[in-house]
């Protein structure tokens, strides 16, 4: 129980003073909205909106996620007020579980602001709901982690920003959201198959327009492995060099 | 030493490295439920990083730990829950207010919302801090910052506290008033464990008192025990209203054993080798005229204690590495 209280309580504080400031709620917002625009802008023909929709929510998830951490952990460290949550009786796999609560959910919301508009412009009926939820919250949790792993590797802020990025933008372009993974150089191939949001990517595909290219079991068990790897070694990485 | 079942704290040869520096070294020492326990070191001897280990902040390289008789070398999350921490710098967060830091950390061991809400505004009157309880931390005073820090500490009722200087940077008054609430708690049953630069603080709180230099644990002691070890000397002091000046060879003459160190107008001070017997002392300066208006015996504080054990020490280990 008391792991459970110090769970919600750190998760609600989270909330209260990163997520909920006005420019994270503002930003949740028009990101997403700038980068539907930018396609339509982009593309001469009409475009589908479906074929979109996939990109988009994992570009948000993405980006909303893995930005948040920098705050919630690597700066709650530089300020030491990290080391009460270190001396608190709960387990480290909870407190960083609470840490990263938050850039999931707040990801997780990113994601279906493009479905709402979507659902204005296109059909999306045939659209597998319980897959995109899925999807989405597993995208969700496996970028939070990366963000987390970044988080705990760096001392400063900004390094943790500069590092996000040098991860973000290559793995957006090689993960097959918007060039299928067979029309990338021979050579870059192989990378995509060690992204996690390639397998998130096509499950979004997958649940938008049926058209995935792994099966769905596949993509959920590399999706998972992703995240309990991904969690496992920012732990060890924190009992390594945290708990000096 | 006493039984380690019933000690708070039972450190046996902890040992830390911070890569090739030995920041504490085969410490070993132990802390009876109840007390209030003394680290004082110069800087750099070692004893946040003690306090590091004994909390779970940092892990020793070797040695071993038994927090109120629970063996958690390797496992201190089962101990944490009994411990309250205030850190060398106030570490609450600077966006919440001071009511909102309180119930935080009280949520981090369990407490329920009823419960902590209470328990903060209880601890909020008791430091003083009502009038601030809905200020941002931010804003804080250094001393109301480091009075929150300690109510920060004890809002779970630990059963033992670990404070790392906890007066340093704060004004006499403050400093007094945090002494104040710190002997109450200790009264109240909770174990204390402190570090401090500030002689006259451990001199006024800590039962017993341990000196910490360069890594190594050179005394552990009560107060009392450690002044008589450099009571090797009594000092007297006696004063009169006037006259004593021309008394000087009077006296010398009269007692060649003893040693007069200084003598004024007003005032002698007599350091000997022995207990020194007064009244055929007075009885030479009445006979002389003089009305002797008080007489002292001067004890060493504990900082000559202090200075004489680290200073040794220092010394000791300077030819030791000079040697090898
Ligand atoms: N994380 C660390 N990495 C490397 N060396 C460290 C680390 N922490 C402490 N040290 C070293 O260990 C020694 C003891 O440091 P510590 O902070 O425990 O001293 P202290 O007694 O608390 O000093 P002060 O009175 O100044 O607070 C110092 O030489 C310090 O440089
Ligand atoms: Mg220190």
């Amino acid at each position: 129980m008391t792991g459970w209280i110090a769970y919600y309580s750190i998760l609600r504080k989270d909330m209260r003073s990163y997520y909920l400031k006005p420019p994270n709620i503002s930003w949740g917002l028009i990101f997403p909205l700038a980068w539907t625009l930018m396609f339509f802008v982009r593309s001469e023909t009409d475009v589908d909106v479906r074929t979109l929709l996939p990109g988009v929510m994992a570009l948000s998830i993405l980006f909303g996620t893995t930005s948040m951490l920098a705050v919630t952990v690597t700066f709650e460290k530089r300020g030491r007020s990290f080391e009460r949550l270190l001396l608190a009786p709960i387990s480290l796999e909870l407190l960083m579980w609470a840490k990263t609560s938050g850039a999931v959910f707040f990801g997780a919301v990113n994601a279906f602001v493009p479905v709402v508009l979507a659902a204005f412009l296109a059909d999306l009926s045939g659209v597998i709901w319980w897959q995109l939820v899925l999807a989405v919250i597993l995208v969700a949790v496996s970028s939070a982690f990366l963000g987390l792993l970044i988080a705990v590797c760096v001392k400063e802020v900004f390094e943790a920003q500069t590092f996000s990025n040098f991860f973000r933008f290559p793995m957006v372009f090689l993960c097959g959201l918007f060039f299928p993974i067979d029309q990338l150089p021979g050579l870059l191939q192989p990378l995509a198959y060690l992204l996690p949001l390639t397998y998130g990517a096509d499950l979004l595909h997958e649940a938008v327009q049926s058209s995935g290219r792994f099966p769905v079991a596949v993509n959920l068990a590399a999706l998972v492995t992703f995240c309990v790897l991904l969690f496992w070694v920012s732990l060890h990485r924190i009992r390594q060099s945290w708990i000096g | 030493m006493g039984d380690t079942m019933d000690a708070a704290i039972a450190a046996k040869r902890l040992t830390k490295y911070f890569h090739d520096v030995c920041a504490v070294d085969e410490v070993s020492f132990e802390v009876r439920d109840g007390e209030v326990f003394g680290f004082l070191g110069p800087n750099g001897a070692g004893k946040t990083t003690t306090i590091n280990i004994l909390t779970g902040l940092a892990r020793p390289t070797s040695g071993s730990l038994c927090i109120l008789g629970q063996e958690v070398t390797g496992n201190i999350k089962r101990a944490q829950h009994w411990m309250g921490i205030v850190p060398d710098e106030s570490n609450l967060y600077p966006e919440l207010d001071g009511r909102e830091n309180l119930c935080f950390c009280a949520s981090l061991y369990g407490m329920r919302w009823r419960e902590r809400e209470a328990r903060a505004r209880e601890l909020l009157e008791q430091f003083g801090l009502t009038a601030v309880a809905r200020r941002h931390f931010g804003a804080y005073s250094k001393g109301m910052k480091r009075k929150l820090t300690i109510a920060a500490g004890i809002i779970h009722r630990p059963r033992i506290l670990f404070l790392d200087e906890p007066t340093t940077g704060i004004d006499v008054a403050s400093a007094r008033e945090i002494r104040r609430l710190l002997a109450e708690l200790n009264q109240a049953g909770t174990t204390i464990f402190l570090t401090t630069h500030y002689i006259e603080e451990a001199e006024r709180l800590c039962h017993r008192i341990a000196f910490l230099v360069d890594g190594r644990l050179v005394r552990v002691d009560t107060l009392g025990n450690l002044v008589r070890a450099v009571q090797d000397k009594h000092t007297v002091e006696l004063s009169a209203s006037g006259g004593l000046g021309e008394m000087r060879s009077l006296l010398r003459d009269a007692f060649p054993n003893e040693h007069f160190e200084e003598i004024s107008d007003t005032r002698v001070l007599v350091r000997t080798d022995h207990p020194l017997p007064l009244a055929p002392l007075i009885r030479l300066l009445e006979q002389h005229g003089i009305q002797v208006t008080e007489a002292r015996v001067i004890r060493p504080s504990l900082e000559d204690v202090f200075v004489q054990i680290t200073g040794l020490e220092l010394a000791r280990m300077k030819n030791e590495s000079s040697r090898s």
